[in-house]
């Protein structure tokens, strides 16, 4: 065996990875970071987006760590990937559209393939049992390291010491003596160990690392489903589902309001590939229309667009409609707002 | 010197595509990209650290950031 072990760490940018990398690193292992990007990710994004978070500095906290850590960190866009993940997931999802079993699978078989590529030893996740209701659990951890392909060269530092040996303890890699027993919902062991090791700064995933785990996220995205009648997305669909106000008047269309200029300003990229509106005789939001609308439709959609916008209270909003080139002016009756049935609102 | 366009895509994005292409440039050559995300003011920079390239400057043209980089070795 070589002198200098080399492991690839999943690095979400949360503080158990960076925990799992770190004792690695104090093993004297060779340790990179691989992060991957699902396009559900929480990082980045709507932080972007909306004008009120601009004044916040804002990082990735995957690039973050490294930086603290001092390794290099590989960005892998899985976005196409992925799809078969959240929609067909073998294992099931969580409490919403979270395929969190089938995730981690993926995610070590992918890393399992870079390591064959790059010439590393083994994978290393700061995931710890119990602490997550699907994914890190006593009997899921062995079928995460089985069904990835991973097997043995899968080690998970902060609970090793609760698992049979791995690989690189068994070959003397790294000192099974010197990883953790950590099990369990409380982040205190992590916390305490964070301090010990002088790491104050850190980001504090809620519910989870993704979109999935939201609940109004999830109902968005079964919404879409419905609608087009098939399980499938494009990545500018579930970007489109973060921004915005959703509105489905009728099963053939719905409408995506931004909420504030920050979000109009993100809706125009997209105004080439969408029928849309804007009100023109008073301030107004960009409208986007998603799906298949007749007339009739459009001009639902013309007095809804103007009871979002600084007209809502006036007889008649003029409000233009655009079609690929075709640009048309209506003047329509502002809809009323107590009479915007709850189920229209995604 | 190369050029690539990561505008209208937001973060992570631009950081993969600059890194996809980095890969296959030579130490020393250089790359400029425009980006429209605010984030890859941080996000940019910060991965060039990590991987030993060099950002030689960053400027704002309209509504668009510029990144000239410079591939380490
Ligand atoms: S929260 Fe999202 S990214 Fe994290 S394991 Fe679950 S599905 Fe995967």
């Amino acid at each position: 065996m070589q002198e200098n072990p080399k492991a690839v760490a999943l690095i979400s940018g949360g503080l158990d990875s960076m925990l799992a990398a770190k004792i690695m690193q104090q093993q004297g292992v060779h340790v990179e970071g691989i992060n991957f990007y699902t396009g559900f990710c929480v990082e980045g994004h709507t932080h972007a987006i909306r004008k009120k978070d601009k004044a916040k500095p804002k990082r990735n906290n995957a690039l973050w760590v490294a930086e603290q850590l001092g390794i290099k960190l590989h960005i892998i866009d899985i976005i196409e990937e992925y799809k078969r993940v959240v929609i067909n997931p073998q294992h099931g999802y969580g409490a919403n559209l979270n395929p969190c079993l089938d995730c981690k699978i993926f995610m070590v078989g992918k890393a399992r393939e870079w390591i064959a590529e790059n010439g590393f030893d083994f994978i290393v996740t700061g995931e710890v049992i119990g602490q997550r209701p699907m994914s890190q659990r006593k009997d899921t951890m062995p079928v995460i390291a089985r069904e990835s392909g991973a097997d043995d060269r899968l080690l998970r530092p902060l609970c090793a010491r609760n698992l049979p040996p791995t690989l690189p303890e068994r070959e003397g890699w790294v000192d099974r003596d010197r990883l953790y027993d950590f099990s369990g919902r409380s982040r205190k062991p992590q916390i305490a160990m964070a301090k010990e090791l002088g790491i104050e700064d850190y980001a504090q995933p809620a519910g989870g690392c993704c979109f999935l785990t939201d609940q109004n996220y999830s109902r968005k995205l079964t919404d879409l489903w419905q609608a087009r009648g098939e399980r499938d997305y494009e990545l500018d669909d579930i970007m489109l589902l973060k921004i915005g106000r959703h509105i489905r008047p009728r099963p053939n269309f719905k409408m995506i309001i931004a909420r504030e200029e920050g979000e109009s300003r993100f809706l125009q990229g997209y105004k080439k590939s969408f029928i849309h509106m804007l009100p023109v005789s008073h301030r107004g939001p960009l409208v986007l229309i998603d799906g298949d609308p007749g007339e009739q439709d459009l001009l639902l959609a013309a007095r809804l667009t103007a009871r979002y916008s600084q007209g809502r209270d006036a007889e008649q909003v003029e409000v233009s409609i655009v079609r690929e080139k075709n640009r048309e002016q209506v003047s329509v009756t502002p809809f009323p707002a107590h009479e915007i049935p709850k189920e229209w609102l995604v | 010197m190369e050029t690539l366009d990561a505008r209208h895509l937001l973060c992570p994005l631009p950081v993969i595509r600059v890194q996809d292409r980095i890969k296959t440039m030579q130490p020393g050559e250089t790359l400029e990209v425009a980006c429209t995300d605010p984030g890859t003011r941080h996000d940019i920079p910060a991965w060039c650290r990590i991987h030993g390239h060099r950002v030689i400057s960053c400027w704002d043209e309209n509504t668009e950031i510029v990144f000239r980089l410079e591939v380490g070795a």
